[in-house]
């Protein structure tokens, strides 16, 4: 049992991707898909040096959220749609074998082929040169069925990671 | 965004996403993004969604919004395709009531891989990577750059794997040399080191060169068979070091083909790998750049062909062979086709890089019947070698190889515009010349055991 609602994490554990928005340089929400991985009590995300735009605005404003709506992405009994608001914090420490060590187990349980694609780094360097987005929740919303036209359950979490 | 680029994004929207995600700024200056329906009218350029129940989730009206349609398709165990997105910023009014939303977007951002495939997308990323890593290094006080472990940057940095290049037809040479009588491992082995050496420092050279004109930066579409390494470009390797590298292997290989000349036939082997070294250094260097005036084929032609058959079978034989100059030719016009094919998908950034290629200067269909043309030259050559008994006649079995020119030249009719299509369509290619020539050296060797086993061997096996 983690820091969220176990619908929650239900959902974060079998999500391939979850949609995370930032806040842009000019204070302008900007979302990207990403493989969300949580570990009980943050999630984490990785993104390459490639595509780091969101790196560079999660380190100026750390608030961010994500929500996962894939029905397709997402294999539940019972189809559910979430959002948690959070902050971040970029561990950028050691771009390349930081997230080898902090965030490929989790990923590997998800995503099997990730240790066949690591094998090709030398195809792709820079696209295995990657941050960490951590994300500790502090408020997430459940829809219970997936619908958005009824309103959600508000879970307030601040402190629960600490 | 135009009013006729909102047209066209919004037209597919329905028939390629299941749900839009609003996102936006609440109160408290968190995001907070939502999941809804949706339905696009791209002629008035609006996407109507659905409105979303709960004060605490509402969407604003008046600030501006992200509304986001992703999808991807999960591949179980593999990982997952049909990777797409589009990110619309606008605004939102209420219509109908507040039952929905109406969004009229002013930007978009987006990527749908069946459109630009994961690669090239990557590709487009670099600058990116290296504002970030260049940041980092600024906030950290210490160089912060890509790395890969040793033996792999080796590989990548000198494509050690085209290696194959140099091993046939310095193989060829010395299997001619072997049934003119001529045979001594040791020279053998020096002559496939050095030859080695100077075919890494060309495509070490060439890297550096490419760097330098802006070609790497230029292409967004390399595979494995075509762009160049790209060591320097993504920063796992400076400058200095690639022509440090260079002139390493350069050095090396220059030094073991002096002491060759000098132990065996001091100013032919000189005067062949002048020539040799003169067209290896020039393929990209300026002045001359031949690559880049459309000779980079002959160039090649010439280097891996003539030149290194002759080179090899004159350390072996100290004396010059007609029949080894005639026996380079086919492998010297297929390898000259392999540098021909892999400038295909190069084109858009050659040209911008001013590198005049031939598949920069030429058509597709003279592209495609050059490439026709020369295959059949050098079958002919295998063909009529082998029947005049030029060549021995068990050489006759490269023709074997043909079948694989097929393939290569329907890749090259279907896919001429798709860069990572014509992968396998340039592996098929990089297998012709390396099987065309195993063949000729197999041919070379069962005359040579034919003629050890019996006193007076049959013609075909002559």
């Amino acid at each position: 049992m983690g820091v969220l609602p176990e619908p929650i994490e239900e959902l974060l554990n079998a999500a391939l991707v979850a949609e995370l928005t930032v806040i842009d340089d000019r204070g302008r929400p900007v979302t990207h898909p990403l493989i969300p991985l949580y570990d009980g009590e943050k999630i984490h995300m990785t993104s390459s040096v490639l595509f780091s735009r969101k790196l560079e605005h999660i380190k100026a404003n750390p608030k961010v959220s994500l929500s996962i709506s894939d029905p397709s992405a997402v294999s539940v009994e019972r189809f559910r749609r979430a959002t948690i608001q959070g902050d971040a914090v970029v561990d950028d420490s050691d771009l390349h074998s930081g997230w080898e060590r902090k965030v490929l187990p989790l990923w590997r349980v998800k995503e099997p082929a990730i240790d066949f694609f690591l094998g090709k780094r030398v195809a792709l360097p820079l696209f295995f040169e990657r941050g960490i987005i951590e994300i500790t929740p502090r408020r997430a919303f459940l829809w219970h069925d997936g619908r958005t036209e009824v309103p959600p359950t508000v879970y307030e979490l601040a402190g629960a990671a600490r | 965004m135009s009013a006729a680029a909102a047209t066209r994004m919004l037209d597919g929207l329905e028939g390629q996403y299941t749900h839009a995600v609003i996102a936006f700024l609440d109160d408290e200056g968190y995001p907070l993004s939502v999941a809804t329906g949706f339905r696009a009218e791209p002629e008035r350029g609006v996407v109507l969604l659905d409105a979303v129940a709960g004060k605490a989730v509402g969407p604003p009206i008046g600030p501006e919004v992200n509304v986001v349609f992703s999808h991807i398709r999960p591949q179980p165990g593999v990982g997952y395709d049909e990777r797409r997105y589009v990110s619309l910023w606008g605004q939102l009014r209420p219509v109908d009531d507040g039952r929905r939303l109406e969004f009229t977007p002013a930007r978009v951002q987006h990527w749908d891989e069946q459109e630009v495939p994961f690669f090239e997308f990557s590709e487009r990323g670099v600058p990116q990577a290296h504002r970030y890593m260049d940041q980092l290094s600024r906030e950290t006080g210490r160089r912060v750059k890509p790395s890969l472990s040793p033996f792999w940057l080796f590989l990548r940095a000198t494509r050690l794997p085209f290696l194959s290049a140099t091993i046939v037809p310095i193989g060829l040479g010395i299997s001619v040399a072997a049934l003119h009588g001529a045979w001594h491992w040791w020279l053998a082995v020096l002559t496939l080191v050095a030859g080695a050496c100077v075919h890494l420092g060309l495509n070490v050279a060439n890297d550096v060169f490419d760097t330098a004109s802006g070609a790497d930066a230029a292409n967004v579409t390399p595979t494995q068979f075509s762009g160049g390494s790209r060591v320097i470009h993504y920063g796992l390797l400076t400058m200095r070091q690639m022509q440090l590298m260079s002139l390493g292997v350069y050095a090396v290989g220059l030094g073991i083909g002096l002491s060759l000349a000098i132990a065996r036939a001091f100013w032919p082997i000189v005067i062949i790998g002048a020539v040799g070294a003169f067209i290896s250094y020039f393929y990209t260097a300026p002045p001359l750049r031949l690559v880049h005036r459309g000779l980079g084929e002959i160039a090649v032609f010439l280097g891996f062909g003539p030149v290194m058959v002759l080179g090899a079978y004159e350390v072996q034989a100290r004396t010059f062979s007609w029949e080894a100059l005639f026996a380079s030719l086919p492998v010297g016009i297929l390898i000259a086709l392999v540098l021909y094919v892999n400038e295909v998908p190069d084109r858009p950034g050659d040209a911008a890089a001013g590198k005049r290629t031939l598949a920069v200067r030429l058509s597709k269909p003279a592209v495609i019947a050059g490439y026709v043309g020369a295959v059949t030259v050098a079958f002919l050559l295998v063909l009529s070698g082998a029947l005049s008994g030029v060549l021995p006649r068990p050489t006759i079995i490269a023709l074997a190889a043909v079948p694989l020119a097929l393939p290569v030249y329907r890749g090259l009719r279907d896919h001429y515009e798709s860069p990572y299509q014509l992968m396998p369509v340039m592996a098929r290619n990089i297998q012709l010349h390396l099987a065309t020539g195993m063949l000729l050296i197999l041919g070379y060797v069962i005359a040579l055991v034919a003629g050890h086993l019996i006193t007076n061997p049959p013609v075909f096996l002559r």
